[in-house]
C-alpha cells in the first residue's frame, strides 16, 4: 500500500512537469506581451522604458532560460512575483483565495453526493415508474443546461425579482456590524446560489451513473440469494445492493474534480466571488504570467490529488481490490 | 430490424433530429429569416422589452435580439462541427493506432490520454485562447485539441475487439497492408460509436463556446453569438431579463437536440436492443 502510494506520488512529478512545460511554452509563444498592456495606453512610455520593463520581468531572455528560472524558483517554493500593479508574491495571492474555492467545491461535492445518490438508487429500484421518468427528464435537461445561464436566471429570479438572496460577493456591506450568528447567516445566504450552480453540473452525471450501476447490481446472483434467504426488501437494497453500486461512483467523483475546478472560473466570475477562479480570469486578462502559471499548477495538483484520493478510497472500500 | 426502422420508432430521437435540421435551416437561411440586420444599432430603442416589432426585445445598443440569435445559430453550428471534427479526427487516428498495434504504442497513447483527462481543461482553454487573441478559429481549434480523449478510448476499444476477427485475418491473408486494414476494414465497423461520440461532442463544444463567449474571450462582438448576448444579459441583469432568457434557451434546446439525436443513434445501432 505504502509502496503504491509512493509510486503514484512519484509518477505525479513528471506529469506536473509536462503540464507546466506545455502551459509555459504556449503562454510565452503567444503573440503579444504583458508589457504591451502596461505601456500601450501611456503615450509617455518610450521604447527604452518598455525594454526596461521587459528585463525587469525577465521577458527578454530566451524562453527555455525563463522556464528554467521559473522551475528553480519553484524548487525553492517560490512561485514568483505577480506582474500586476500590486507586485505581490503569487503564492500569497493564491493562498488567500484558495480556501474560498475549495470550500465552495467541497460543499457542492457533498450536495452532489447527497442528492444524486438517492435519486439514482430510487429511480433504479423503481425502474420505469413515474419518479424514474420524471428524473430522467431532469437529468437530460441537466446535461444540456449551460450553468452560467442557469446562474443568470436564478440571479434574476431569487436575487432581483424576489429579492431573497444577494447576487454578488461573499459579504454584505454591513457585514462587520453583524453579530457572529448574523455573519454566518449572511455568508450562507451569499453561498447558496454559487454552491447550487456549481453542484448542478455534477448532479445529472452522478445520478445517471448511480442508476445504471444500481440496475446492474440488483440483477446479480447475490441479490437473488439475499432475497431468497428472506431478507427484507429494505435490507436487500440498502445493505447489499447500495454498497456495491456505490463503489464505482467514487471514481466518477474523482474524475469530476477537473470540471468542478474549471467551473469555478465561471461561477466566481458571475457571482463576483474572490476565489481562485476569479483570480485566474483576471490574471489571464492581464497577461499576468506568473499568477496564471501558479494557478494552473495548483489546479493540476488539486486534480491529481483528487484522483489519487478517489483511487485509494476505492481500494479501501472494496476488499476485492488490492493495490500493489 | 434495421437501423432506420429502429430509429424511426424512437420518437425522442426523431425530435432530436428535427431540432438539428431546424438549426441547419435557420443557419443557412439567416439572411432571409432575420427580421432585422443583426448589427443595426437603434439608439432610440435601447433595451426595449419584447414587443410585436422586436419579439425577443433589443439589446443595449438597440439591436434586435431575435435577429442576433438567428445569426448566432451559424456560429454555434460552425464551432460545433469544426471543433468536433478535429477532435474526432485526432481521436480516431490515435485510438485506431493504439487498438490495432497494442503493446508499448498502446500504453504510450493511453497514458497520454490519462494525462489529458486529469487536466482542468477549461483553465487551459481559457488561458490559451486569451493569449492567442480570441477568434472563432482559435476557439474551434483549442476545443478540438482538448476534446479527443473520449473518442480515442471508444475507437481503441472497438479496434481491440475487432482486430482478431475473421474478416481482418482474411484481409491480412490476401496481403492488405496495415493502413488498408485499419481504414478500409476495421474502421467502418466502428463508425456507429464514432458517430454517437461526434453528435454528443458537438453538444459539448457548443456549451464550451457559449461559456467562453460569455466570459468575453470567445466570439468577439459585434459578431453575434448566443454566449456574448448572454454577457449583455449579465451586464443588464436588473433591467433586461429577455437578454438572459432567450439565448440560453436556444443553447439548451440545441444541446438537448444533439444529445437526443446521439442517444437515438446509439440505441438504433446497438445490436443488443434489436429484437
Amino acid at each position: 500500500m505504502l509502496k503504491y502510494l509512493i509510486k503514484r506520488v512519484l509518477f505525479m512529478v513528471p506529469l506536473l512537469l509536462g503540464i507546466t512545460v506545455i502551459c509555459f511554452f504556449v503562454m510565452h509563444l503567444a503573440p503579444g506581451s504583458p508589457t504591451d498592456l502596461q505601456t500601450q495606453m501611456n503615450p509617455k512610455a518610450s521604447a527604452e522604458m518598455k525594454e526596461r520593463l521587459m528585463s525587469l520581468y525577465e521577458l527578454d531572455k530566451p524562453i527555455h532560460v525563463q522556464y528554467w528560472s521559473w522551475l528553480t524558483k519553484l524548487g525553492r517554493g517560490n512561485l514568483g512575483t505577480s506582474f500586476s500593479s500590486d507586485h505581490r508574491p503569487v503564492a500569497d495571492k493564491i493562498l488567500e483565495r484558495l480556501p474560498i474555492t475549495i470550500i465552495i467545491n467541497f460543499l457542492s461535492l457533498i450536495i452532489i453526493i447527497a442528492v444524486a445518490v438517492p435519486i439514482g438508487v430510487l429511480s433504479a429500484v423503481h425502474q420505469n415508474s413515474l419518479f424514474d421518468k420524471v428524473t430522467a427528464v431532469f437529468v437530460f435537461i441537466g446535461f444540456a443546461v449551460p450553468t452560467f445561464w442557469l446562474a443568470l436566471l436564478m440571479m434574476i429570479f431569487f436575487g432581483i425579482h424576489l429579492g431573497w438572496l444577494p447576487i454578488s460577493g461573499l459579504r454584505s456591506l454591513n457585514y462587520e456590524y453583524l453579530s457572529a450568528w448574523g455573519q454566518l447567516v449572511d455568508l450562507a445566504k451569499h453561498l447558496i446560489l454559487p454552491v447550487f450552480i456549481s453542484a448542478f453540473g455534477g448532479l445529472a452525471g452522478l445520478s445517471r451513473y448511480m442508476r445504471a450501476n444500481m440496475l446492474e447490481v440488483i440483477r446479480q446472483d447475490y441479490i437473488l440469494t439475499a432475497r431468497a434467504k428472506g431478507l427484507s426488501e429494505r435490507q436487500v437494497i440498502y445493505k447489499h445492493a447500495l454498497r456495491n453500486a456505490l463503489l464505482p461512483a467514487i471514481t466518477i467523483l474523482g474524475l469530476s474534480i477537473p470540471g468542478l475546478i474549471g467551473g469555478s472560473v465561471i461561477f466566481e466570475t458571475i457571482f463576483a466571488i474572490p476565489g481562485m477562479g476569479q483570480l485566474f480570469y483576471m490574471s489571464v486578462m492581464a497577461r499576468d504570467y506568473p499568477t496564471v502559471m501558479g494557478i494552473l499548477l495548483i489546479g493540476a495538483i488539486l486534480t491529481l490529488v483528487g484522483n489519487l484520493i478517489a483511487d485509494l478510497s476505492y481500494a479501501l472500500a472494496d476488499p476485492r481490490i488490492r493495490i500493489s | 430490424m434495421g437501423f432506420w426502422e429502429m430509429f424511426y420508432k424512437n420518437k425522442l430521437a426523431l425530435a432530436g433530429l428535427g431540432i438539428v435540421i431546424l438549426l441547419f435551416v435557420v443557419s443557412f437561411l439567416a439572411p432571409v429569416l432575420a427580421p432585422y440586420d443583426p448589427g443595426a444599432i437603434d439608439l432610440k430603442n435601447v433595451l426595449a422589452p419584447p414587443s410585436c416589432e422586436h419579439w425577443f426585445g433589443t439589446d443595449q445598443l438597440g439591436r434586435d435580439v431575435l435577429s442576433r440569435m438567428i445569426w448566432g445559430a451559424r456560429i454555434s453550428l460552425k464551432v460545433g462541427f469544426v471543433a468536433t471534427g478535429l477532435a474526432i479526427l485526432i481521436g480516431m487516428i490515435l485510438g485506431a493506432v493504439a487498438g490495432y498495434y497494442g503493446g508499448w504504442i498502446d500504453a504510450t497513447i493511453m497514458r497520454f490520454v490519462d494525462v489529458m483527462l486529469c487536466f482542468p481543461t477549461f483553465f487551459l482553454i481559457l488561458a490559451v485562447i486569451a493569449f492567442l487573441e480570441p477568434s472563432i478559429w482559435n476557439i474551434m481549434i483549442v476545443i478540438g485539441l482538448t476534446g479527443w480523449m473520449g473518442v480515442t478510448r471508444l475507437v481503441r476499444a472497438d479496434f481491440i475487439s475487432l482486430r482478431e476477427r475473421d474478416f481482418v485475418r482474411a484481409a491480412r491473408a490476401i496481403g492488405a497492408n496495415d493502413a488498408r486494414i485499419i481504414f478500409m476494414h476495421i474502421l467502418p465497423n466502428a463508425l456507429a460509436s464514432i458517430l454517437v461520440a461526434a453528435t454528443l461532442g458537438i453538444a459539448g463544444a457548443i456549451l464550451t463556446e457559449s461559456a467562453l463567449s460569455f466570459l468575453g474571450i470567445g466570439v468577439q462582438p459585434p459578431t453575434p453569438s448566443w454566449g456574448n448576448i448572454l454577457t449583455a444579459g449579465k451586464d443588464n441583469i436588473d433591467i433586461a431579463w429577455w437578454l438572459s432568457l432567450y439565448p440560453g434557451l436556444a443553447i439548451l434546446i440545441t444541446v438537448v437536440g444533439y444529445n437526443l439525436l446521439g442517444e437515438g443513434i446509439r440505441d438504433a445501432s446497438d445490436p443488443r436492443l434489436k429484437r
